[in-house]
């Protein structure tokens, strides 16, 4: 879609013609994320609602326990340090950020008065800052004021090396000034047309700076607010046992009317993700539980039970085939994948072309994630809604053999075709996990009626995952033909996740394999159009970027999308709870309630 | 026997040690990184793991970590979890409560059923008793704990939902309800891994009352007219435990590792679900400091075992 059809539609959206919501999904179907969506209807004049929530309640308090499970419990309570979604989600009981993403993809404000835009003067026309109003009256759990202070505290803290904050990405790059006690204004070196990732989301989580202050640096493991959060959140920090438990009270003072319901929250950690499953679908002890990787089929029986249902909520997550485009068997100072040479049989396009058409989605959806991972051919995320429309792919074991036969590839004797003694034999790694074998398998079964022969690899998550720089089964190093695993994408914005194709991200052994673009894939195309989306102010301009590289990525066969998995969650009939899959879990949990 | 005690002790110190080797070294060489979770997200730049790496000094080589290590222990210094960051004594502290307390009931309860079915099967072997408790031991023991605590929680649970299947360890009731709550929640953990222990220890219960009771001063002893039930348990049960306590002693850390089982079905916060999270995260520092004082337990209890045989039998001595 180029940049002209992109105006026709939000010219559409302006008219009253599709609804914003059609339009948020239409820019999903085409790989960007809903909250690029959102920016580009806000940037071009179309007005939008303030997010309503449907919360009921008419009074703070009064709703009992809520009780939640974690099958991975939260380790720690700072989001500066948190190292997955688990400790984030922990921490955002009592923290919140200026502001939140909901599921279509729109900022909410939290802490902030309102959300930055052109009208109301918080964004700067060059694209250079963004002005933050905070809002009034807010307190920290130990009654001292939310001021601006503490807003700049958080960008000191993060950027500083010495603390190891895992959310320096976000600061590191931008200055942080205080206006007024209730403004502040964070400034970019550049142009930069996402401002919205400082301070907002999952990384945006604001510490009190009276707490922390004196534990700035390489002395932030011994802050004592580590362990004992004091946050504006809805909810104050009762107690804490790593892995196992987080309690929290309600929040007396709590800076929004009438909430939040619960008079307290529990969270628990630890077990498996099927028992979890089963103790808020079927008996009903908890009423919610997080990221159920539970096969579909057992998660539909769970649910006759009618104590709870399964949420499927949208995000960003892929799981895909890497093609590699180096050559994995050949050593070339020191390291194998090596920049310098060029892989034997993948360097073919035909042959690229026709791994594209053996892959069968259909059958990966249906037997074995079923409404937990769908089928899609676009490498960024794609909603059930769209999936027919936008089918890129297909599954046509005739087509791939007609591929390979002109292109040279004959079969020989043995049912494996070959061409100029290089016979079509690939190494297929992925991690040890059982829907990743059945999808090995699946794959390995259609290439080999189209004469490819498959050699199927698995390495235990850990060391598959693992920066180990002297192990040769890394993702990293991807010394193997192909290789499959889920990428995720929790940030709103794809410019970070986008990178992994860029030449100059490529993981080397002079980087220590650190490098995002592991398929080792490089275009010079793909490189200026990325360089041209990074300075790009207009939004539109910007979405039309992003989809071009899309579609090279895909074009180019240096990833054979598999999978699009949303996030899964099991919650009881009684609870209401907005999720957003641009966002924590948690994110706005003072709007939960439970129905009477 | 305090010198005794002390040799013992001194001895010790180097089998730890060796210990403490051993484990430290396959430890730094099984793979895997505390920061692993960081790898694939896209947000996290890699010098941020990197950094981390530095600041907690993975990147040292391995023997000088082990005398980081092993001074910092000397001064009582456990070092802290990569993943928490929290000190490891505090997270085995807060977690060891606990765990004593489920091992604590499963062992009593497991005794309360093992001596006097032990002990009656004993004194009529081959009866019909005896047959079914043999096979009841049995059944026992061949069930891994891991199917009979799904059996329990499919049975107690779900179909029958008299009993909850997830632990906490700090419920919100007070007074008697805290009591009651506790005691529902106890009841399929304790019984699961009470049972199991009841099963094997009512063998060994039973072959050393046979043993004992065919000796000739039990003869005796009838002949001289007691009645049976002071025969059973003056004479006979007294002697036939001496190897049945030093083997409960033996036990001991064999139960703890026996507990990480049913910790993790029940979501019990004890050490042994530490253990595994541990494990799962790569945290090097907790799984050195649990695994370590498994090891620690080992030697301990083999000395108690070894001192409470001399006391219980003073044919034995010391010197």
């Amino acid at each position: 879609m180029k940049e002209q059809e992109l105006r026709g539609l939000i010219a559409r959206v302006k008219g009253g013609k599709l609804s914003r919501r059609g339009f948020v999904q239409r820019m999903v179907a085409l790989g960007l994320t809903a909250p690029m969506a959102s920016q580009m209807l806000d940037f071009c004049g179309v007005a939008r609602a303030q997010t309503k929530f449907a919360y009921k309640p008419t009074k703070r308090g009064g709703g009992g326990a809520l009780k939640v499970l974690w099958w991975q419990g939260a380790t720690l309570l700072n989001p500066h340090f948190a190292v997955g979604t688990k400790d984030q989600e922990g921490s955002r009981i009592f923290y919140e950020p200026l502001a939140g993403w909901d599921e279509e993809g729109n900022l909410v404000p939290m802490l902030a008065a309102e959300v930055p835009s052109r009208q109301n003067g918080g964004l700067a026309a060059d694209g250079k800052s963004v002005t933050w109003k905070l809002k009034q009256g807010v307190k920290w759990h130990d009654g001292k004021p939310f001021t601006a202070d503490d807003v700049v505290f958080n960008w000191e803290y993060s950027s500083d090396p010495a603390t190891a904050a895992v959310t320096i990405g976000s600061y590191k790059d931008v200055k942080v000034e205080k206006v007024d006690d209730l403004t502040v204004t964070v400034r970019f070196a550049k142009p930069t047309p996402f401002w919205a990732d400082a301070f907002v989301g999952t990384r945006g989580m604001l510490l009190p700076k009276h707490l922390f202050a004196d534990y700035i640096g390489a002395k932030s493991r011994d802050a004592p607010a580590n362990l004992k959060p004091v946050g504006t959140g809805p909810y104050k920090f009762a107690d804490f046992k790593p892995g196992d438990m987080v309690r929290g009270e309600i929040n007396p003072d709590y800076h929004v009317a009438n909430r939040p319901h619960f008079d307290s929250i529990e969270m628990k950690g630890g077990g498996d993700a099927i028992s979890a499953a089963r103790a808020v679908l079927q008996t009903g002890e908890y009423d919610y539980a997080w990221n159920m990787q539970v096969e579909d089929e057992i998660l539909k029986r769970l649910e006759q039970g009618g104590k709870g249902v399964a949420v499927i909520t949208p995000g960003g997550n892929i799981e895909h085939i890497q093609l590699n485009s180096t050559d994995p068997w050949t050593e070339v100072d020191g390291e194998r994948s090596s920049l310098k040479t060029q892989h034997p049989l993948l360097s073919d396009p035909a042959v690229k072309q026709a791994l594209g058409m053996l892959v069968d989605r259909k059958s990966v959806e249906d037997h074995i994630y079923g409404r937990t991972g769908l089928a899609t051919g676009n490498f960024l995320n794609n909603p059930e809604r769209f999936r027919s429309k936008s089918t890129k792919w297909e599954l046509n074991v005739d087509k791939a053999n007609q591929l390979l036969e002109a292109a040279g590839w004959k079969k020989g004797p043995d049912g494996v075709r070959a061409k100029d003694g290089k016979k079509l034999k690939f190494v297929y790694q992925t991690s040890i996990n059982t829907p990743r074998q059945k999808t090995q398998a699946i794959v390995k079964q259609a290439c080999q009626k189209a004469g490819i022969d498959v050699e199927l690899k698995s390495v235990t998550a850990s060391v598959y995952f693992s920066s180990d720089v002297a192990n040769p089964d890394t993702y990293g190093k991807f010394y193997c033909d192909i290789q499959m695993y889920t990428t995720t994408m929790s940030q709103p914005d794809p410019e970070v996740f986008m990178n992994q194709f860029t030449s100059w991200e490529v993981a080397t052994k002079e980087n220590k394999w650190q490098g995002r673009n592991i398929t080792r894939y490089r275009s010079e195309e793909y490189d200026k159009t990325f360089r041209a989306a990074e300075g790009e102010l207009d939004p539109v301009k910007r979405a039309a970027h992003f989809i071009k590289m899309n579609e090279l990525a895909v074009g180019d066969y240096a990833v054979i999308p598999v999978v699009y998995r949303p996030r899964v969650a099991a919650i009881s009939s009684k609870l209401k709870a907005e999720l957003s899959g641009w966002d924590n879990d948690f994110w706005n949990l003072k709007e939960w309630y439970r129905e009477a | 026997m305090a010198q005794y005690i002390l040799r013992r002790v001194l001895i010790a110190i180097p089998s730890l040690l060796g210990i403490s080797v051993v484990l430290f070294t396959v430890l730094a060489l099984a793979p895997g990184d505390p920061f692993e979770e960081l790898a694939t997200n896209p947000a996290v730049p890699p010098e941020v793991r990197a950094n981390l790496r530095t600041k907690f000094g993975l990147d040292d080589p391995v023997y000088l970590r082990y005398v980081h290590w092993i001074i910092a222990m000397a001064q009582g210094d456990w070092g802290f979890s990569f993943v928490s960051r929290v000190n490891v004594d505090t997270l085995i502290l807060q977690r060891l409560p606990t765990t004593l307390f489920v091992i604590g009931s499963a062992q009593i309860l497991s005794i309360l059923i093992a001596i006097p079915v032990g002990v009656f099967a004993a004194t009529r072997p081959y009866s019909i008793f005896d047959q079914i408790a043999s096979t009841f031991a049995f059944i026992g023991f061949s069930l891994p704990t891991f199917f009979t605590g799904l059996l329990f929680i499919l049975v107690f649970s779900i179909y029958l939902d008299w009993l909850p299947f997830v632990y906490r360890s700090d419920l919100s009731a007070v007074g008697w309800r805290w009591y009651w709550e506790h005691f529902r929640q106890a009841i399929m953990p304790v019984s699961v891994f009470g049972l199991a222990l009841a099963a094997s220890m009512t063998r060994y219960v039973r072959s050393a009352v046979l043993d004992v009771i065919r000796l000739d001063y039990v003869t005796t002893a009838r002949a001289k007219g007691l009645a049976e039930r002071v025969v059973v348990t003056k004479h006979v049960v007294r002697n036939a435990l001496i190897p049945v306590v030093t083997l409960v002693a033996l036990q001991m850390p064999a139960i703890f590792g026996g507990a990480i089982v049913t910790e993790q079905i029940f979501r019990i916060p004890g050490i042994g679900s530490l253990l595994i999270s541990s494990i799962l995260a790569n945290d090097t520092p907790v799984i050195m400091a649990v695994t370590f004082v498994f090891a620690c337990l080992v030697v301990f209890f083999n000395l108690i075992a070894d001192i409470l045989y001399g006391w219980l039998d003073p044919r034995i001595t010391f010197s």
